[in-house]
């Protein structure tokens, strides 16, 4: 019966990918409760897909690792279509929607390049299997920074949120604070691509805050709802995965879809 | 506190242009502490752009300048701004007290609430009728009640300059009667510049000190009494009558 749950501990990669989902999923919990305050799902979503034209880049700057150019690129992508965001010159959802296929359109360029596109098919896909030792120590120092940039910020990163006018009379820097979130989402996006996929990565940002939406009473139970959810999904899903053999990206993405359905019915019969 | 009369915002010469498209041009006022200024104007007249510039959210020419007692730029203009609405959907869970706190206070809202700041705040909305309010979630206030908590928002700590943005519609008739008795009660208690952008001619009429007609430029500016008698008022609320009320 131990072995049933525990068995898993026994693999380094399983107890690496333990380790990253203690990391990831509070990151992705933490930015996905304002992502969805900011009604960002979608500019999320593009931000995965230019991970794509990251690689490309990478490929093109004949760069053996590709990582340092996804996550510049991805930073210069999410703060070029947050300015055009704000430029009011077109809707947000069409800015979004150009980015994104242009983002995918020219990654898949440079990478069908020379026929070498297989190669990075588990871009698509992921697997937090193939987590490394040094990728848990980068995310080890990720983490922190973010909850401390959450300790100094958020109540501006909320103000913002809630009216961008209003924030902006009270002299918080808004247009600065928003690129930042931005960036920093764009970094965290990057980082956890390999291991999740782009196909599902989105999700992963958005379903435990989006249940938690359907539970919560403020702000407070909001963050430590999704943390909860986050976790919590990250752990089932990962031991599912282990137990029945699939992957585990999708299995956690399952499990924090069921979460949000059903918080929605708790929130309907209430 | 009193008013004291010496603040005094002035808006020099403000136009507001993206593109081609000209929304207000060449702008000029002048308001003054424990006066209610008021603009008006007809749908799509530039209030809100005006209110924009001000704030310093739309891009401009022309300036804007606070003065102090001394008649000296005053450093830090501290501004209370009531929008006419939020950026939340009925699902967010942000509340009264989040959206309080958080312009109030750096410690973290998600942190454990302390004490001090919960007193502070509750205080503050009982002042404007909405203490009941705290716990309440932003996006399943009513018009009036936000209203109430937006002014309440708007002047924790007092600000120099308050400015307001009069929703168009969603408030019934004795929310907005209470909005208005807590903005007069305002004016006469605390030492502050008011704007507001008003739809509620009536209310205008017998509660401003200063009137500012607007249709991109300005079309008429005074007292009340005198706007609403000009021949640009007549232009512009053809169907306005307030021929049989008294000055």
């Amino acid at each position: 019966m131990m072995d049933f749950f525990l068995g898993w501990w026994q693999y380094e990669f399983m107890r690496y990918a333990f380790f990253a989902i203690l990391l990831i999923m509070p990151l992705f919990a933490l930015l996905g409760t304002m992502v969805v305050n900011n009604g960002m799902a979608f500019f999320s979503d593009a931000l995965g897909h230019s991970s794509l034209t990251g690689v490309g880049v990478g490929i093109i700057l004949g760069m053996s690792n590709y990582k340092p150019a996804m996550v510049i690129f991805a930073v210069v992508f999410a703060l070029l279509m947050n300015k055009i965001r704000h430029s009011r010159l077109s809707s947000t959802d069409t800015v979004i929607g150009v980015f994104s296929s242009c983002g995918v359109a020219l990654g898949l360029i440079f990478m069908s390049y020379k026929g070498s596109f297989s190669r990075y098919q588990s871009l698509l896909i992921g697997d937090i299997l193939s987590v490394t030792r040094d990728e848990l120590v980068v995310l080890a120092v990720i983490l922190p920074i973010v909850a401390l940039l959450w300790v100094v910020c958020f109540n501006r990163f909320h103000s913002i949120s809630i009216s961008p006018e209003l924030a902006g009379s009270r002299g918080i820097p808004v247009r600065l604070l928003d690129n930042l979130f931005v960036a920093v989402v764009a970094v965290v996006v990057m980082l956890a691509i390999h291991w999740v996929g782009l196909l599902i990565i989105n999700a992963m940002l958005i379903l435990p805050a989006a249940a938690a939406r359907h539970v919560a009473k403020n702000t407070r139970s909001y963050l430590l709802t999704a943390l909860a959810f986050g976790l919590f999904s990250g752990f089932f899903g990962l031991w599912l995965s282990y137990s029945i053999s699939v992957a585990a990206g999708p299995a956690i993405v399952l499990i924090s879809a069921i979460l949000y359905f059903a918080t929605f019915i708790v929130r309907e019969k209430r | 506190m009193a008013a004291c009369g010496l603040h005094c915002l002035k808006i020099k010469h403000i136009t507001v242009a993206i593109g081609d498209n000209v929304l207000i041009r060449d702008i000029n006022m002048h308001a003054h502490c424990g006066e209610l200024t008021a603009i008006i104007g007809c749908n799509g007249a530039g209030k809100s752009t005006l209110l924009k510039a001000i704030l310093g959210e739309l891009a401009h020419t022309g300036s804007v300048e606070f003065s102090g007692h001394d008649g000296a730029p005053a450093e830090g203009l501290r501004i209370g701004y009531v929008p006419q609405s939020l950026k939340v959907d009925g699902g967010s869970p942000s509340t009264v007290y989040d959206m309080m706190a958080s312009l109030v206070t750096k410690y973290p809202i998600f942190l454990p609430r302390r004490p001090k700041t919960v007193k502070y705040i509750k205080e503050h909305l009982n002042k404007f009728n909405a203490v009941g309010l705290l716990d309440k979630k932003l996006g399943q206030l009513s018009g009036g009640e936000l209203q109430r908590v937006l002014l309440a928002t708007a002047t924790l700590p007092k600000p120099d300059l308050l400015v307001l943005d009069e929703p168009v519609s969603g408030i019934d008739r004795a929310g907005m009667q209470l909005f208005y008795k807590l903005i007069v009660d305002l004016k006469s208690k605390l030492d502050m510049v008011i704007i507001l952008v008003s739809h509620d001619l009536e209310f205008v009429r017998n509660n401003a000190d200063h009137v500012l007609l607007i249709n991109r430029g300005v079309e008429a500016t005074g007292s009340a009494q005198k706007v609403f008698a000009s021949a640009a008022f007549r232009r512009e609320f053809p169907n306005a009558d307030f021929s049989h009320k008294g000055g």
